[in-house]
């Protein structure tokens, strides 16, 4: 039975400007272990779909209208409050891309790092600090028992980010859910944070979500891919076959405008036109006023999200009819 | 190669630091620009590589003069911009022009699209007066924008959109030389492709020369001729951007490279990867020697003793490593 099932997840914000649906019938499963990559471009619905799943978007304007999220048994998306708070946090984490505004800068990080423990596992404060230590060492802070006890402005963005992983890893969790956890930080400092997590989740087993723009990461990374436009799931399968055999147009479009796979000179290929507008979807296919390959069907008929073969789904209705 | 349009000589800015309840108390010298000796040909692009803090941004200020220089020389078509009056440094910014990272901050939110790109027309009194909204129309249309669209403000447009704008604008005396701070940066993938295409045709069509400053080494391989790679104020590896990016030499280029993460899924998890320990040292108090040593897997003895100079490794090729030859 997988970790999690997501099931036609859909969260719209009720806003002055009319209805923005910003997640339309996603799901997915994942297994213990595995890794999800969620890729879009922004305002496809990447972070919504992770914040909808922990609860944590406000609401008004947020409203989740339809889906479930079986998490080990347990709906997230409908059980009691008091419930959730004893999953998130302990069983599932996040953590997020701007590590300078996502710790506290009055407390020290010795205090928000054993948080989690005071409040799930009901330690000891000596135990929970000796946990944290450790916790600091396992992410590669040096000098770990002095800087346990330092502010967050002590610490650089890299450093700040390992903070973050040894907080959302302190209590073990069975889900890490990683929403950019890498885009504010430099190339080298990336690619430390990204063997961090890889390592981490050899020695906990744990599930991992990884959302992020950069297809290159996901390359590296992620047993599974989602490819995400305006809301929607555009194509899911296999790292391997996503890179290797692209069905859905805007897959293939995305991998052929990241520079430096095609030699110099050349122009790069490019996505004529902009993302939609939510509050204002086009009928049909939300990628039809961008697709090279778009019919008058693909203007008025919504694509299902269909397999191709066993664990490869995708949903232009031009690829299910063997036309492209 | 005709003689260089823009020539950097042991280029300095250094700003003091200040520390104490009210700043008075002098606490040292940022090195942001440390000794940068540049030459940019007519119609190259020079792509501009190194993480935050390197001096990437402080050096395109300091080209443009907007912060002040502490040594050497910026030369501009012969001229001296480091001493030149006020006067004339206005007439040299009207050949020397920039476009910023950030399109939300960098276009006056009060200003229509046609009030933005009148405005440097007006002041340089480039055209009569009867002719600017003919030229404006015209720099819309270079940049792909509708013409029509003259009227809206910035925040009518995408991220893309206002990049467009803001190329128009650095446009808009059409100048020699465009200096481009990470102008891909904030955008998405799909629209960071759109940019790129227009910066690369208006550079050919135009006979532009670019600075062209980014993080991301494969944005910068793909439109540059020559790549410079910045660390702590100082260049480290200068060549043909193919050879920078397929055969660095620095270690530091290397592990640049080798961070980059590759969209390819048998390559990216079976290449040899070279984490650099760490993160980039203080520019306050660099460490002795090579800017480098206290993260290099490379290092030795002789590295912590002297700033290594940038020397020819080959025809094409400038690196500022002591053992060269020798890894």
């Amino acid at each position: 039975m997988p970790l999690l099932t997501v099931t036609n997840l859909r969260t719209s914000f009720h806003t002055r400007h009319g209805v923005v649906r910003a997640v339309d019938g996603v799901g997915f499963a994942l297994e213990r272990g595995e890794t999800l990559g969620l890729v879009g471009e922004s305002g496809s619905g990447k972070s919504v779909t992770c914040l909808s799943l922990l609860g944590l978007l406000p609401s008004p304007p947020a409203r989740i209208e339809a889906g479930s999220a079986m998490f080990d048994g347990v709906d997230l998306l409908r059980c009691a409050p008091r419930e959730l708070r004893a999953i998130r946090g302990r069983r599932i984490s996040m953590i997020f891309q701007d590590p300078m505004t996502s710790l506290n800068p009055y407390l020290r990080v010795s205090e928000q790092l054993i948080e989690p423990l005071l409040i799930h596992e009901k330690i000891s404060r000596p135990d929970a600090l000796a946990r944290g230590l450790a916790m600091l060492e396992a992410v590669g802070i040096n000098d770990a028992a002095r800087r346990l006890h330092q502010h967050p402005h002590q610490f650089s963005g890299g450093m700040r980010q390992r903070v973050m992983i040894a907080m959302a890893l302190i209590t073990r969790p069975e889900l890490l859910i990683a929403d950019e956890p890498t885009t504010a930080l430099d190339v080298t400092v990336q690619a430390q944070i990204l063997e961090l997590i890889k390592k981490m989740q050899r020695e906990l087993g744990m599930a991992v979500i990884f959302v992020t723009h950069d297809l290159g990461v996901v390359a590296g990374l992620c047993d599974r891919v989602q490819v995400m436009y305006a809301g929607r799931v555009v194509e899911t399968a296999t790292t391997h076959t996503l890179f290797r055999a692209p069905l859905h147009p805007y897959t293939r479009a995305l991998q052929r405008s990241i520079p430096g796979l095609q030699p110099k000179g050349g122009d790069l290929h490019t996505i004529p036109g902009l993302p939609p507008d939510l509050a204002r979807l086009p009928p049909g296919c939300a990628f039809a006023p961008r697709c090279e390959f778009a019919t008058d069907r693909c203007q008025t008929e919504t694509p299902a999200l269909r397999e191709a073969t066993p664990g490869h789904a995708h949903a232009c209705l031009r690829a299910q009819a063997g036309e492209i | 190669m005709s003689a260089p349009i823009l020539e950097l000589t042991d280029l300095q800015t250094h700003f003091p630091v200040h520390s104490g309840f009210f700043r008075r108390r002098p606490a040292g010298t940022v090195k942001a620009v440390d000794g940068v000796t540049l030459s940019l040909g007519r119609g190259e692009v020079l792509g501009l590589v190194g993480e935050s803090g390197c001096g990437k941004s402080t050096l395109a200020r300091t080209i443009l003069q907007l912060v002040p220089t502490t040594g050497g020389t910026v030369i501009l078509e012969g001229k001296n911009l480091t001493t030149a009056a006020t006067a004339g440094l206005r007439a040299a910014r009207r050949d020397l022009q920039m476009v910023f990272q950030d399109p939300f901050a960098s276009l006056n939110p009060r200003l229509t699209v046609f009030a933005a790109l009148a405005e440097p027309l007006r002041v340089h009194r480039v055209c009569p007066a009867g002719d600017v909204p003919a030229r404006v129309a015209e720099l819309m249309t270079l940049v792909g924008l509708s013409p029509a669209a003259a009227q809206k403000y910035p925040h009518e447009f995408s991220g893309g959109q206002r990049q467009r704008i803001a190329i128009a604008r650095a446009l808009a005396l059409r100048p020699k030389v465009i200096i481009a701070d990470e102008p891909v940066s904030a955008l998405d993938v799909s629209i960071q492709a759109q940019i790129l295409n227009l910066l690369a045709s208006l550079v050919r069509s135009m006979g532009l020369s670019l600075v062209f400053i980014a993080h991301d080494l494969a944005v910068v391989k793909h439109i540059s001729d020559r790549i410079a790679v910045m660390y702590l104020g100082k260049i480290v590896e200068l060549g043909p951007a193919a050879a920078v990016i397929e055969h660095p030499l620095h270690p530091y280029t290397r592990a640049l490279v080798s961070a980059i993460p590759v969209p390819d899924p048998d390559t990216e998890r079976t290449r040899q990867r070279l984490v650099l320990p760490g993160d980039p040292p203080s520019p306050i108090n660099p460490p002795p020697g090579c800017a480098f040593h206290p993260r290099c897997p490379f290092v030795q003895e002789k590295c912590k003793l002297a700033i290594p100079p940038l020397t020819p490794a080959d025809v094409s090729r400038e690196v500022a490593c002591v053992r060269l030859g020798e890894i």
